[in-house]
């Protein structure tokens, strides 16, 4: 008996079932792309950086590079046999290199090709290049006042009448917050490594989330057709976002060197450079002007969303969209405008982060809302309660989507309750009267988040599921694992569909070659879209062997029925593994591609309305925090939350992406601080001066629990829902509660409208302004 | 005269390296993962920070290998001679099965995408051989120099919090090659000097101290790397020619602690890791700092001469060091003198040490009975961060509860870790009283001119400064003004 005749394990689905590539990670012997064999002969690019942040480059001298050890050659924009553009937006505004204008410090103007990676990248310093300086700005209020180009055309959405809302209001909330941006710090860095084949052939290895664009754009590139362009993604060593478009670039580049020498060609940048070329999450002013009343409930939001989108369009626009189609949270407004601009800056092309512009969105909203709280000195918590939206009525978003799935009262509910909210609360009230240095804060902030792209034709996946002779099967889908789970959520639901064992569905790499014209692995739908691809499949052929069954034992179709390990055929039972030799024997097909479209969703983006989302995802969490009033330092003492998954696939996978985005969303709120200096340089661009959370950092009270009650009204894979943004603005709650310690100074009589990330500097700077403004 | 060899000899997992072709910027981490394919171990940073090449070198204690766990990315092959390198390729349970350290990761489901997971493994599998059953507290600070993305540390920690429950050292299969292993390392250790290449390609491993000051005298413009933590960057990130290359952190003499009555002396080459215990015991006021230094990697490599030596405006041990009143022991040759610390560091980029001499030891007055001292860190990230200012606080009040003397110094407010002479004028001979203090900030500004950079702007700084004294009055009369990180 061989280990894959083993009894069957009944559930696989809804169960805590490891990560396939655990034991692997474990060990050091998951394949990243740096670590896989190179075929001889492979070369390495580097990128040559730009050093200015707007300069025209009036001149390139190379000779000192080409001369140097080990160099194969130079390339540049000449180098480019198709379309010079890798922009994901399609709108012809990103180069491969800095096209005669380097637009921003750190913007790609060539790239060495050495025999080995050393080689390239000291030859990549020696290259001269002229530069005339131009006039340049790197964040949204100078390039609001340079004119306020945008890259890309800006959003509206509007409900209601807003000038009369305000106008009506009793009281008015106006001010503006800044939001910062974040690098995502996967841990593998940006990487390529490109395979020249016959004819135009070119086979990649390219670390992204969307192996489809990479193909497109280097076909583009290249000047070929798609099928000529085979990449394929075993894994990524960290995505967030940063691995949507950023590697474009990469992918390119080598690529472009392999067709040109013939030779593979390898590229992975170095740390710095990675954090100096690459998109970030989009950093954001909002202007806000609110109308609300004694009660603190909401009349009007007026609102507008700068943001530093960076040279060119990338995702700036649906990033932008996102942010507006999250201005209200949870939270119903009876008039409402909001309007985006996706500015133009002197600094790299921000692009997709974890939440997608969602998260700043809400960040906006959270700060009227304390406004309105420290206004009317009331818990900022009952303003959030006053303003959720209603079940039945007071239920239609901005953009005139109804919310039917609201479960936000029992989650906030049942957290104040189980976190002993208002018991805590009150003991911090007491111990701030009291102590004279330091000061504690407790919020409890919410989430709903709306799931599905909003460019709705992304909304499809396909996959790929191969059963062969011997009941062992193949599983392929347009997805790209990144460490979420997804790969073990899909082999779930496959594993389920066929009533077999998980150790019999092997999990193949995503190539374009399997599975065609995938969306990227984004917006959270990994799941939803390709677990509801591959049980298409699964079913296409549990259909044919079927059949095949109650043909084989001379039963009725009805009297067949598949269970756990096989077949019930009537009075038969069939093995899984019997029936896949019986059906080939048979010319049964034992394969089958599976598709899937989400339903319901539609949108018009020039009228601002529709319904975007096929459901939301709901969550909160409560942060207690104690700050420092002396230097501005604090501790996240103790967090609870509460988020909802749906009918979790896999518990223990969701349990990690909501403790995971919970820890870097609060990065992105607190230590996590991009600096340019004045020179318009990025000095933020290794881990040495950019700081992501510690283990350390991670509260020493963390009780993360999922809404085991929650089942998605929506016919999902086993009704669950998506889970890889959602939490991450579960940390809302730790800036709120550091602004609640802040305000303490001035007995809670000033709101403390913290810019984020608040750092030490900033409670510090925060806790000064509140003591100056409560002496007058 | 010294025997002089001419191949670097050390352990690899379970093979003897001997190296006679090396350069003295190849870095661990590269020679790994390029000349030996051993891809396990990952470079997520090259600069010491994330610890996704965490390996564990194991060297000659007293008379046992002791494995500290290491940044492969910025450690240079040229310093491994006479150790033992085990990377998590040699990681292994019991008849093939994953190591205890690895399972418990697996169960706890401690990885999501995997890349920084070997790292994790290594520093726990570090921890695990000293405290196979830590506390959380004692996991994180393990796990200082390890940056994950994805999980939020919570399986993490959880999976080492369980790891003693999937097996004990004293039965894990390596520990019993480590007891073999020491036979070898110690033959390997054989008091010859290793000359390795020549001209600016030339790797000098010195045999004995006496021979480090001699061949030091004799090659000025050597370059002396000891824990590589300053050096390592300026291959990795600025690609600088750093040969020739004198290592010196294998000296035994340089690691050596005098403690007596009156003072400590610390060697250069003592770790921050080796000097913790000694730390604690005489300076317990300086114990949180102590930990507060980069993360564990760092701490095992970096030196207390090293943070010294470089004149980094921001290392953290100046400051303290230097409101101690600490003495400085050049050496150049046979020729020995002695300076106040303070007076080592003479602009940014300038130090008090001439060609071919270098800084053997330095010496701590213990605290006098009745002195208050205390010194504050203050970063972005309470931890594995670098300073946005450091400062030092030292006062002797009198019976008349007035100032006696008082000895201030900050890191991070200056070109070089400088005193506040200002401060302290306008301290000394008053009443201790918030009043006093209040009416010596303004001298702060005097004393402190500082700049505003990635880390803090000048005029978060000053104030901080400033209040950082407040806080050491506070502090000092036993008022509650320190935040606590309290865990379970």
């Amino acid at each position: 008996m061989n280990k894959h005749s083993a009894p069957i394990n009944l559930a696989v689905m809804h169960t805590n079932t490891r990560h396939d590539s655990g034991p692997k990670h474990v060990s050091g012997t998951a394949e990243y792309i740096d670590d896989m064999i190179e075929p001889v002969g492979t070369m390495h690019a580097y990128l040559g950086l730009s050093t200015k942040p707007h300069a025209e480059i009036v001149g390139m001298d190379f000779s000192a590079v080409l001369a140097a050890p080990g160099v194969i050659g130079v390339l540049t924009n000449d180098d480019v046999p198709g379309e010079l553009d890798i922009s994901s937006a399609h709108m012809h505004d990103e180069p491969v290199f800095a096209d005669g204008v380097a637009h921003f410090w750190g913007q790609p103007v060539f790239a060495v090709v050495a025999e080995t990676r050393d080689q390239a990248r000291r030859a990549a310093h020696l290259a001269k290049i002229e530069y005339k300086d131009l006039p340049f700005f790197t964040d949204v209020r100078s390039a609001q006042s340079a004119g306020g180009k945008l890259v890309t055309p800006p959003l509206k959405l509007e409900r209601g009448d807003v000038k009369a809302g305000l106008a009506g209001a009793p009281r008015r909330a106006k001010g503006a917050i800044t939001i910062g941006g974040q690098d995502h710090f996967y841990l593998e860095g940006q990487i390529a490594l490109a395979i020249p084949g016959e004819d135009e052939d070119v086979t990649l290895f390219s670390s992204t989330q969307h192996p489809s664009e990479i193909q497109l754009i280097v076909a583009q590139a290249l000047g070929i057709r798609h099928n000529a362009v085979t990449v394929n993604v075993r894994r990524m060593g960290g995505g967030f976002g940063g691995k949507e478009t950023q590697g474009n670039l990469f992918a390119v580049v080598a690529a472009l060197a392999a067709k040109k020498w013939n030779r593979a060609c390898k590229i992975r940048p170095d740390r710095d450079d990675d954090m100096s070329a690459t998109g970030k999450r989009h950093d954001f002013v909002v202007d806000y002007d609110v109308g609300y009343d004694e009660t603190g409930k909401i009349h009007a939001v007026d609102a507008v969303y700068g943001a530093r989108a960076g040279y060119s369009s990338d995702l700036s626009g649906p990033v932008t969209d996102r942010a507006l189609f999250h201005c209200d949270n949870a939270y119903w407004y009876p008039a409402v405008r909001a309007r985006s601009e996706p500015l133009y800056t002197n600094t790299v092309s921000n692009t997709a982060f974890r939440g997608f512009g969602g998260p700043q969105g809400m960040v906006g909203a959270e700060r009227w809302i304390e406004d309105i709280a420290y206004a009317l000195g009331k818990d900022p918590l009952d303003i959030r309660k006053a303003n959720f939206y209603g079940t039945d009525t007071d239920n239609v978003t901005p953009y005139h989507q109804v919310v039917e799935d609201n479960i936000i009262h029992r989650i906030v509910d049942e957290l104040e309750a189980s976190s002993d909210y208002q018991a805590r609360r009150q003991a911090i009230l007491e111990f701030n009267r009291t102590s004279a240095v330091l000061k504690k804060g407790i919020s409890l902030t919410p989430v709903k988040f709306g799931i599905s792209f909003t460019a709705t034709w992304y909304n499809q996946a396909g996959a790929l599921v191969h059963v062969y002779k011997d009941g062992s099967i193949h599983l392929s889908h347009g997805g790209t694992e990144m460490g979420q789970g997804l790969y073990i959520k899909v082999a779930q639901v496959v594993a389920d569909a066929f009533g077999v064992n998980l150790d019999t569905v092997k999990i193949m790499a995503t190539s374009t070659g399997k599975v065609p014209n995938t969306s990227a692995t984004a917006a959270s739908s990994g799941s939803d879209l390709n677990g509801m691809a591959a049980y298409d499949a699964c079913r296409q052929i549990k259909e044919r062997l079927l059949a095949h069954a109650a043909k084989l034992h001379q039963v009725e179709e009805s009297a067949c029925e598949w269970v756990q390990g096989g077949i019930q055929a009537g009075p038969k039972f069939v093995t899984f593994g019997e029936l896949a030799t019986s059906a080939y024997m048979n010319r049964v097909q034992l394969s089958a591609a599976g598709f899937y479209q989400t339903p319901k969703i539609h949108w018009n983006r020039a009228t601002g309305q529709g319904h975007p989302f096929y459901y939301f995802a709901y969550g909160a969490s409560v942060s207690e925090v104690t700050i420092d009033t002396l230097t501005g330092e604090y501790t996240v003492d103790r967090v609870d939350i509460l988020h909802d998954v749906g009918k979790s696939l896999n518990p223990a996978i969701d349990l990690g992406q909501v403790e995971g985005a919970f820890v870097q969303g609060m990065g992105w709120l607190t230590t996590e601080e991009l600096v340019w200096d004045a020179k318009g340089q990025l000095r933020t661009h290794a881990p040495s001066t950019y700081k992501i959370p510690l283990a350390s950092d991670v509260p020493p009270v963390f009780n993360v629990k999922l809404a085991e009650w929650s089942v998605n009204k929506e016919p999902t894979i086993g009704r669950s829902k998506a889970v890889g943004e959602p939490p991450f603005m579960l940390a809302m709650s730790v800036p709120e509660a550091l602004g609640m310690a802040v305000a303490s100074v001035a007995d809670y009589a000033i709101a403390p409208q913290l810019d984020m990330p608040v750092t030490p500097e900033r409670v510090l700077m925060g806790v000064e302004r509140l003591k100056k403004e409560a002496r007058g | 005269m010294v025997e002089v060899t001419d191949a670097i000899r050390f352990l690899l997992n379970g093979e003897e390296i001997s190296l006679t072709n090396v350069a003295p910027d190849l870095t661990l981490l590269d020679w790994l993962r390029l000349e030996r394919r051993l891809r396990g171990s990952k470079e997520g940073c090259a600069e010491g920070d994330c610890g996704a090449c965490t390996v564990l070198v194991g060297r000659l204690f007293g008379d046992e290998v002791i494995y500290d766990s290491v940044t492969a990315c910025i450690r240079f092959v040229g310093s491994l001679h006479g150790t033992h390198v085990v990377t998590i390729e040699h990681l292994r349970g019991e008849n093939g099965a994953l190591h205890p350290v690895q399972q418990a990761m697996v169960d706890h489901h401690g990885s999501q995408c995997g890349f920084c997971t070997p790292g994790f493994v290594m520093s726990l599998y570090g921890l695990w051989m000293r405290n196979p059953s830590p506390t959380r507290p004692a996991i994180e600070k393990a796990l200082q120099g390890n940056l994950c993305r994805c999980t939020g540390y919570a399986p993490i920690i959880r999976a080492g919090e369980a790891m003693g429950t999937y097996g004990q050292p004293q039965g894990d299969v390596l520990w019993a090659e480590r007891i073999a292993v020491k036979d070898t390392i110690k033959a390997l250790n054989d008091g010859r000097r290793v000359v390795v290449g020549e001209g600016d390609q030339q790797i000098i491993i010195p045999a004995s101290l006496d021979d480090f000051a001699a061949v030091y005298e004799a090659n000025p413009n050597a370059r002396i790397v000891a824990g590589s933590t300053d050096v390592g960057l300026w291959v990795t990130k600025f690609m600088r020619n750093i040969g020739p290359v004198i290592f010196i952190g294998h000296l035994q003499e340089l690691k050596r602690i005098a403690e007596n009555a009156s003072e400590v002396r610390f060697y250069a080459g003592v770790s921050y890791s080796e000097a913790l215990p000694i730390i604690q015991a005489n300076f317990p006021q300086l114990g949180e700092l102590w930990n507060r230094i980069a993360g564990e990697q760092i701490r095992n490599m970096g030196t207390i001469g090293g943070n010294i030596a470089n004149g980094s405006p921001i290392g953290d041990t100046p400051p303290p060091f230097i409101a101690l009143g600490a003495k400085l022991h050049l050496r150049r040759g046979e020729h020995r003198r002695e300076i106040k610390l303070e007076d080592y560091f003479v602009a940014y980029g300038k130090q008090d040490r001439q060609p071919g001499e270098f800084v053997e030891s330095v010496t701590l007055p213990l605290l006098p009975a009745g002195e208050k001292f205390a010194t504050y860190k203050i970063s972005k990230r309470r931890e594995e961060d670098i300073s946005a200012l450091c400062g030092s606080f030292r006062v002797f009040v009198n019976d008349a509860g007035t100032v006696g003397m008082v000895r201030i110094a900050f890191g991070g407010m200056a070109a070089t870790p400088k005193r506040a002479k200002a401060v302290e004028a306008a301290l000394v001979g008053k009443p201790w009283t918030m009043d006093t203090i209040e009416a010596a900030l303004p001298a702060f500004a005097e004393d402190y001119q500082p700049i505003s950079d990635m880390r803090a702007s000048a005029e978060y700084r000053l104030l901080t400064a400033q209040n950082l004294l407040k806080r050491f009055f506070l502090d000092m009369a036993g008022q509650s003004v320190r935040l606590k990180r309290e865990v379970a």
